[in-house]
Parts: structure tokens; C-alpha cells; sequence
């Protein structure tokens, strides 16, 4: 009967750790895909004012390149770094689209 | 009722909003302030010097220019241009039924506004069009056959003056204008336009090039370019231009690429064609 229930601890303790491992990686792949989805439309925002960066791209590929091995933790990084970039060709863009103007030779 | 007026007037002027000078489309004036910018900054390099780019700036860039100038790298591409530029299409019609004086030292009028299409058209566009309404597919932008085209017809313009019209056409202001604001224009991750090199830097290195000036800029396109190891167009010098500054360029003879070619050859006027050209 002692057996039986060492048995069935260890069982619960290695159902119960499969199970958090489980759902700390299914977090992470969400955590992911919300990532890069933000980084994506930001990119996408700067496109549509002609004004990507080609570090952006680079950071997106290798975010899925990092995704796509299950490392999520470098993807997100990778992700977030895209997004900051991305924004800040949009705001250059719309910096530009009046400061271009004194720089004109007069 | 001279004070109601005066009072009328006073007040129009205060309503009206203000116009300054960088909200207007000038090119006379545009040209006029280009020139003297240039010329002022540069008393010593004679004008028609300035399309030899970098060599007008650079004694030493300039002896090796004249060495290797003697064997230029862009020759196999004048030959291969020449021989395409008077090779029929399978239809029997050839590239000089498209052009006026039959394609022949006509470079000098390019780009240009075209009413009917409301675009630029660069000589590249009008070769691809020339092309493909005689059944033949449309050349690659960037290099290979299309700047060997362009090289064969700059050849046969050297020493032609720009004559770049601009209509009074709202809409060919418009695409001046658009192409104005490309060129002064910050972009990229590093935060240049085109202007921080070619009217902040012209003669400054950066790493081993030599920047070259703005004016002129366009007139020795396209070039052999010894770091692409080939010849390229002025779509590709623009891309390369982007790429640079870590910008995702845009598509080759896009629109906007257009018309900073038809701003960049408006500021060139008089100048002569010195393409096909050789770079570092």
C-alpha cells in the first residue's frame, strides 16, 4: 500500500511538472505570436509610408528563425526589437514630412 | 473710403494663411539657388566639371579615372548596347521606330513629363514600353541588358546639354515636387537623405569613396561601378543609395525613384551627358 502511494506522489509530481512546463511554453508561444504581431503591424505602418528599415526585416526573420526552434525567449526579444525599430521609421517618417523642407538649398 | 480698404486689405492679410518659400513649387528658382550653392562652394571646379562626380572633386581619385579611363570598364556594355540597339524584335521593328531621331543622341531629354500618362518617364521606362509594344518581354531595371541599352544611347548624347522641361502642368510640378522632398529627404536607419552626402559632403570620404556632388549627379549614368563589378542603372544606384543607409529601397523605376531622377536631371539642365560613366 506504501508503495502504491510513493508511486502515485511521483506520478503527480511528474504529471504536475509536464503540465506547468506545458503551459509555460504554450504561454510563451502566445506571448510570441502577440510579439510579433505588434512588431508586424508597426512594420506594415512604416511600409505604408515608404519607410522601412532594413534592420527591422532583420530582426523579424530572426525572430521566427528563433520561434521556429521553440527558443521563444530570444524570439520575443527579437520581436520587441523589431517593433522599436519599426516605430522609429514611422516616426522618422513623420518627421521628415515637414523637416525635409529646411534642409532645401534656397 | 480709403480707410475701409486699407482696413479690408489689413485684415485679408491676416486671415490669409502665411506662404513661405519651402511651401511653393518653384523650379526656376529651385535651379537658380541649386547652381550658385554648387558654384559658390566650389569656385575652382569649372561647371561642366561637375557630371565627372567625384573626380571633379578629387585630384588623385581623378589621375586614376583618367588611367583606367583609357580601357573603360564600361566598353563590353557600349558594344553589347549597340548591338541590342540595332538588333530588330521578332516583328521586325527595331528600338530607334520608338524614339525621336531614331534613339540617337537623344538622352539629353530625359526624363520627362508625360501628359497623357501623368508620370516621368525615364529612358528606361520608355525602352521597357518600347519593348513591350513590339511583343518583347520588359528588361530587368537594374543592370545587365537595360544599362547596357542606356549606356549605348548616353554614348551616342555625350556632350549634349539636360534639357529637362517641366510644363506648367500641376501635375508635373507635382512629381517635381515629390521627387524634391525624396532627395532632401532623411531616411533609414542611419538618418541620411540624399542630400546629407551629395549637398552636405560632396569631396568627403566616406570610408574610402569620395562623395560626389549633386549637381550633375545624374548626367554619367549609368555607370560601371567597380564595388557592384559591373554596370548598373540609375535605379540600382539608387537602391544601393538606400540599401546604404540601411532603408528598404523601394521597387526599381518606382514612381518616386522617377521623379527624383526628373528633380536631380531638372537641376542639371545645361550640363552635358557624360555617360556611360566609371566609378570606384
Amino acid at each position: 500500500m506504501i508503495v502504491h502511494m510513493r508511486a502515485l506522489s511521483r506520478l503527480v509530481v511528474v504529471l504536475t511538472a509536464t503540465g506547468l512546463a506545458t503551459a509555460a511554453l504554450a504561454a510563451s508561444a502566445d506571448d510570441f505570436k502577440a510579439a510579433y504581431a505588434r512588431a508586424e503591424a508597426a512594420e506594415n505602418q512604416a511600409g505604408a509610408l515608404k519607410n522601412q528599415w532594413t534592420t527591422t526585416d532583420t530582426e523579424l526573420k530572426a525572430a521566427k528563425k528563433a520561434a521556429d526552434v521553440g527558443n521563444f525567449g530570444e524570439a520575443i526579444k527579437h520581436a520587441q526589437e523589431a517593433e522599436a525599430l519599426a516605430n522609429a521609421s514611422i516616426a522618422q517618417a513623420k518627421e521628415q514630412a515637414t523637416a525635409w523642407k529646411n534642409a532645401v538649398i534656397r | 473710403m480709403r480707410r475701409a480698404i486699407l482696413l479690408a486689405l489689413a485684415l485679408f492679410c491676416l486671415a490669409a494663411p502665411p506662404v513661405s518659400a519651402a511651401d511653393s513649387v518653384n523650379p526656376k528658382a529651385d535651379f537658380k539657388a541649386f547652381r550658385a550653392y554648387f558654384t559658390k562652394r566650389f569656385p575652382k571646379v569649372p561647371l561642366n566639371d561637375f557630371v565627372n562626380g567625384p573626380y571633379s572633386m578629387n585630384a588623385d581619385l581623378r589621375k586614376q579615372w583618367v588611367e583606367i579611363d583609357a580601357f573603360p570598364p564600361y566598353q563590353f556594355a557600349l558594344d553589347k548596347g549597340k548591338q541590342m540597339f540595332e538588333t530588330p524584335f521578332k516583328n521586325g521593328k527595331a528600338y530607334a521606330d520608338c524614339f525621336a531621331n531614331k534613339g540617337i543622341g537623344i538622352r539629353q531629354s530625359y526624363p520627362y513629363f508625360d501628359a497623357k500618362s501623368g508620370e516621368v518617364i525615364t529612358l528606361d521606362v520608355a525602352l521597357n514600353e518600347c519593348r513591350q509594344t513590339n511583343g518583347e518581354e520588359p528588361l530587368d531595371y537594374t543592370k545587365d541588358d537595360m544599362a547596357a541599352l542606356t549606356a549605348y544611347m548616353a554614348f551616342t548624347s555625350r556632350g549634349k546639354p539636360f534639357d529637362i522641361k517641366i510644363p506648367n502642368d500641376p501635375r508635373a510640378l507635382a512629381a517635381y515636387r515629390k521627387g524634391e522632398e525624396y532627395f532632401y529627404t532623411r531616411r533609414g536607419q542611419l538618418n541620411f537623405s540624399c542630400a546629407s552626402c551629395h549637398v552636405q559632403s560632396p569631396g568627403d570620404h566616406i570610408r574610402t569613396e569620395v562623395l560626389a556632388p549633386a549637381l550633375g549627379i545624374v548626367a554619367a549614368l549609368p555607370i560601371y561601378r567597380s564595388e557592384w563589378g559591373g554596370m548598373g542603372t540609375t535605379s540600382r544606384r539608387l537602391i544601393t543609395c538606400n540599401s546604404q543607409v540601411r532603408g528598404v529601397p523601394l521597387k526599381p523605376e518606382d514612381e518616386l525613384y522617377r521623379d527624383v531622377e526628373y528633380y536631380l536631371s531638372y537641376m542639371s539642365n545645361g550640363l552635358p551627358i557624360s555617360g556611360p560613366g566609371a566609378r570606384p
